[in-house]
């Protein structure tokens, strides 16, 4: 069912949003994902899935205060819907009962 | 923020962003790049920031981000549109000068246009009606002989052929054509010479031409068919319906097996009949001349390749054919080689072509002349709507004011230039209907290889250029008055400064005259050569000859049938036509064995030098041979003598003396004043007239006296057709077959004065835009001037004298030019020609200036003339 399942990306992009809080913003995703998952993360991209979340209801925008930087352009703050939360949460919950049900003896061993 | 220099990203990517995207979207995206724009100019440098950030801008081009059309807005366009047309009509008909100057300007330059059109399409539409037409390839050769300049063949040998339909894998049909079949085909009492291609029988597997009578599977496979068009069929029997009737050719009796339909122009192969390949005895046998890999000169092979196969693969299997064939010849290689059916009309340059082609770089030529044209035409039209522009700018002023977008104003002169370049479009046509027929008139290749038949889609690349021009010219004036400030344009300050360049246009008329002037001035020196290569002294009579071509007649019959015209006073024979170009010549020797010399020939009988008044210096004219009688006279020119230097001073003394000629003695009798045996290109040269009164493959002058040359010809037709009822009669008066000798030059001087007529139009109009742009400019000037007391006439000389200046500057460059370039290259080419006068260039620059006198005066004089109260009034 495309619209509820969360991909892997997706997944990433919105939990970055979730960490950044007040400060989550095109630019500033990027670099986070940069920085913590250890890829690089194009601005087209990182802004398509954004704009798929939003059409999802996951997250919601707003636009900020005009700066000096950015050639005096607002900047566009994403914050995780109620929606948002849940998809998290339940994509947390699949993985961790999958995890559960993996005997140790496997994981251990690779 | 520091307000110092700083980096900023392409404005035109910015706008580009800002047209596609969502309104919504745009503004953070533009914040994000530009934040990374930032960043990379500190990581990575300026230029590359810039880069980055242009191909980021494309990047985000994407469904997601599109801006959607409107659907109000398209429609407000539409009907705006038709608010443009109305609108754009009136202006047109206010200024009918400048529509009609604009009309006409662009009609000229696209006629050739439209020329070019129908030539290209017509060249590319060559071989498209084969069903299979993309999987047919011909197989040519090229033959490399050591140490020789390669060949390239469109034939190939016939073992080639063979061998390729025998064992090389990766060919679905294969059919051999040969192209020169001809015979004098006997049907009942008449006889009717044919010519025909030698085809076997699955000619009508590869290529469609339906069959309109006749299996096309067998209709060629036995010996002696014969496959004729419809137009064949009618000349031959009056009917079509004449399968399994025959033939006499010779003395082989042939049968009509099929009736195919006329072959379309647009065929690279044409025939009027097909005869089954296997008639032809040495396609059959073993051991015959063309069984040979070596005998590359007569056979064409065409293949189809299953579908879906690649040619690279029989390619190699040619190479390999050919690469164990050349085992068995010498210093020689012949290579096999595929070329797409579609490559051959217009494809590269091979010998023994089966078909008319054209070069593409003869194409290419074509293309950039009417390139170049039009270009410089729609140049002129955007020079001219802008030097318009003080008229104008009010009118947009106040369109801005009641609320006209930027772009609203723009499609305004788009429109405007787009009905202009319609109206021109149905001018263009008339004049491209009058071209067409000049242009096919022009070179007999030419009509053979094209009819320019308009076609539908003819039709609509013609409209399509209109529309491309239209638009093309009207753009310039759009951006430009589309920008303009309404306010300061109400205002009425007339400080717009508008093309700084001024000295760019100047120089861009200088060119374009100077070009109008060497056109002209080309074909008037090159008509009067022309002119006087036709009535040049020859050194002997042409007037009233006419030379009838023998065509293996026997000559006394004809004779004796002509004498009985009353028209047709002396008569003569003659091997060749002299002076026309043609040459024939044999070696000869005087006393000194070693020195021998090539000398020209001509044999004639004992009334050529007489009937066309040969003087003679010396001696008298060779003496009529009986039948069977050794020759031995021969009569010489100046040259000769002077080359062997047999007493050149006095030729008198040179009768008697004996030269050596294919081994034959013959003796001088007579010594002839020099004439042009060539044409005027070259040098008089040896030359020696020997006695010969049997000459089959020659000519009868003979001296016709008529009034009413129609009536003449038919009389002199029928004599001819009692002695030969196969060969249409070829006569031809002297005069027009020297006429035709130059045919080159006058199609030549037709080409140059066609150019030079688009130069002067060209050139006119872009006189015209700058003399209405500096007049318009300086309305208040000459206003001034003329409440302080100038004349008409001072004021006249004050704002032509500019503009004359430039003419002069033209002509200072153009003239001289010509003038030497005739002089020390073209003409150096002619041995022969009347001295280049002054005349020519004198008529050139008078015409042009005259032209342009027109263009600079009905300008200046309107300004001149114009009530000063009126103008300064307005103010």
């Amino acid at each position: 069912m495309k619209g509820t399942n969360l991909g892997e990306f997706e997944e990433l992009v919105l939990l970055t949003i979730a960490t950044l809080v007040n400060d989550a913003y095109s630019v500033a995703i990027c670099d986070e994902l940069e920085k913590h998952a250890g890829r690089s993360a194009k601005l087209g991209v990182v802004h398509a899935v954004l704009n798929r979340l939003e059409d999802k209801g996951l997250v919601k925008s707003t636009l900020g205060e005009a700066t000096s930087t950015r050639g005096g352009k607002r900047k566009r703050y994403y914050t995780v819907t109620n929606g948002g939360k849940a998809a998290l949460i339940r994509a947390k919950e699949v993985r961790d009962q999958l995890w559960n049900r993996i005997p140790d003896l496997i994981l251990k061993k690779a | 923020m520091t307000q110092k220099n700083k980096i900023q990203p392409p404005r035109w990517a910015q706008r580009l962003l800002h047209w596609y995207c969502k309104p919504e979207l745009a503004e953070d995206l533009e914040g994000d790049l530009n934040e990374y724009f930032e960043r990379n100019i500190a990581t990575k440098g300026a230029r590359r920031a810039r880069w980055i950030y242009v191909v980021d801008v494309f990047k985000f081009f994407r469904l997601y981000t599109i801006r959607k059309p409107e659907f109000v807005n398209l429609l407000l366009h539409w009907i705006m549109i038709g608010s443009y047309v109305k609108t754009s009509g009136r202006s047109l008909l206010r200024h009918k000068l400048f529509s009609f100057i604009n009309i006409a300007g662009l009609a000229v330059s696209m006629s050739v246009g439209l020329l070019v059109i129908a030539l290209v399409s017509e060249l590319v539409s060559f071989d498209d009606f084969h069903e299979k037409k993309d999987r047919i390839y011909r197989v040519i050769t090229s033959d490399q002989r050591q140490g020789e300049p390669r060949m390239d063949l469109a034939t190939t040998s016939l073992v080639a052929g063979r061998k390729i339909e025998a064992s090389v894998s990766g060919v679905e049909e294969l059919t051999l054509v040969r192209n020169g079949f001809s015979g004098d085909a006997h049907i009942g009492e008449s006889v009717i010479p044919v010519s025909a291609v030698w085809a076997d029988e699955h000619f009508f597997n590869v290529f469609s031409f339906p069959l309109l009578q006749g299996d096309p599977a067998t209709a060629l496979k036995e010996p002696y068919s014969l496959v004729l068009s419809e137009k064949m069929c009618k000349t031959l029997f009056g009917d079509v319906n004449v399968l399994g009737k025959s033939v006499l050719f010779d003395t082989t009796n042939y049968v009509v097996t099929g009736v195919v339909k006329d072959v379309p122009k647009n065929s690279h192969l044409r025939f009027d009949a097909l005869v089954s390949f296997s008639s032809a005895k040495e396609h059959r046998e073993a051991g015959a001349y063309l069984d040979s890999w070596s005998h590359i000169y007569s056979v064409c092979v065409y293949v189809v390749l299953p579908k879906g196969s690649d040619p690279a693969t029989l390619q190699a299997n040619l190479d390999k054919l050919s690469a164990a064939e050349n085992a068995g010849i010498e210093r020689r290689t012949i290579s096999l080689e595929l070329q797409p059916l579609g490559n051959i009309a217009l494809g590269k340059n091979l010998s023994n072509q089966i078909g008319p082609v054209m070069r593409p770089v003869a194409l290419y030529f074509f293309e950039g002349l009417a390139l170049v044209i039009i270009l410089s035409a729609g140049f002129n039209y955007t020079n001219l709507s802008i030097a318009r522009s003080m008229r104008r700018t009010r009118e947009v002023g106040i369109r801005k004011v009641m609320g006209a977008l930027k772009h609203q104003v723009g499609w305004q002169f788009i429109v405007e230039s787009t009905i202009i370049a319609l109206m021109a479009l149905v001018i263009a046509f008339l004049l491209f209907l009058f071209l067409r027929g000049q242009f096919l008139s022009l070179d007999r290749f030419l009509s053979d290889l094209v009819s320019l038949e308009l076609t539908p889609r003819m039709v609509l690349y013609f409209v399509l250029m209109a529309l491309v021009v239209g638009f093309g010219s009207g753009l310039l004036p759009a951006v430009f008055f589309s920008r303009i400030n309404a306010i300061q344009v109400l205002k009425g300050s007339s400080a717009l400064r508008i093309f700084r360049h001024v000295n760019l246009r100047k120089a861009l008329i200088v060119v374009q005259y100077c070009f109008s002037l060497i056109f002209i001035t080309t074909t008037l020196i090159g008509y009067n050569q022309y002119k006087s290569f036709l009535t040049f002294d020859l050194g002997f009579n042409t007037a009233h000859v006419l030379n009838i071509r023998l065509q293996h007649n026997k000559e006394e019959l004809i004779k004796k049938e002509l004498a009985e015209l009353p028209e047709v006073g002396a008569m003569s024979v003659s091997r060749i036509v002299t002076s026309l170009g043609s040459f024939q010549g044999s070696t000869m020797k005087y006393k000194d064995l070693n020195d021998s010399s090539m000398a020209w020939l001509n044999y004639v009988d004992e009334q050529y030098l007489p009937l066309h008044g040969h003087k003679f210096l010396a001696g008298k004219n060779l003496k009529a041979l009986p039948e069977g009688a050794e020759e031995s006279e021969v009569v010489v020119n100046e040259q000769l003598l002077k080359r062997f230097n047999i007493s050149p001073q006095d030729p008198a003394k040179a009768l008697g003396e004996v030269i050596t000629m294919d081994k034959k003695k013959l003796t001088i009798v007579g010594v002839v004043k020099d004439f042009h045996y060539g044409t005027v290109e070259s040098k008089i040269e040896p030359m020696a007239l020997r006695y010969s009164a049997h000459e089959p493959w020659g000519y009868i002058n003979a001296k016709v006296t008529t009034n009413d040359w129609p009536a003449t010809r038919a009389r002199i037709e029928a004599a001819w057709k009692k002695v030969d009822k196969v060969h249409p009669l070829d006569a031809k008066f002297y005069e027009d077959q020297i006429e035709d000798a130059y045919r080159m030059f006058a199609t030549m001087i037709k080409v140059i004065g066609t150019i030079a007529f688009l130069a002067v139009c060209i050139a006119s109009l872009g006189l015209f835009g700058m003399v209405v742009f500096t007049t318009e400019t300086r309305l208040k000037e000459i206003s001034i001037r003329k409440v302080l007391g100038a004349s008409e006439g001072r004021l006249i000389y004050l704002l032509s004298k500019g503009f004359f200046f430039l003419l002069m500057l033209a002509a200072a460059v153009a003239l001289p030019f010509t003038y030497f370039f005739f002089d020390k290259v073209i003409l150096v080419n002619f041995v022969y020609h009347p001295p280049l006068g002054c005349l020519e260039l004198v008529i050139s620059l008078v015409s042009v200036t005259l032209i342009a006198l027109l263009m600079i005066g009905s300008q200046t004089l309107k300004v001149a003339r114009a009530n000063p109260s009126e103008v300064l009034k307005s103010e």
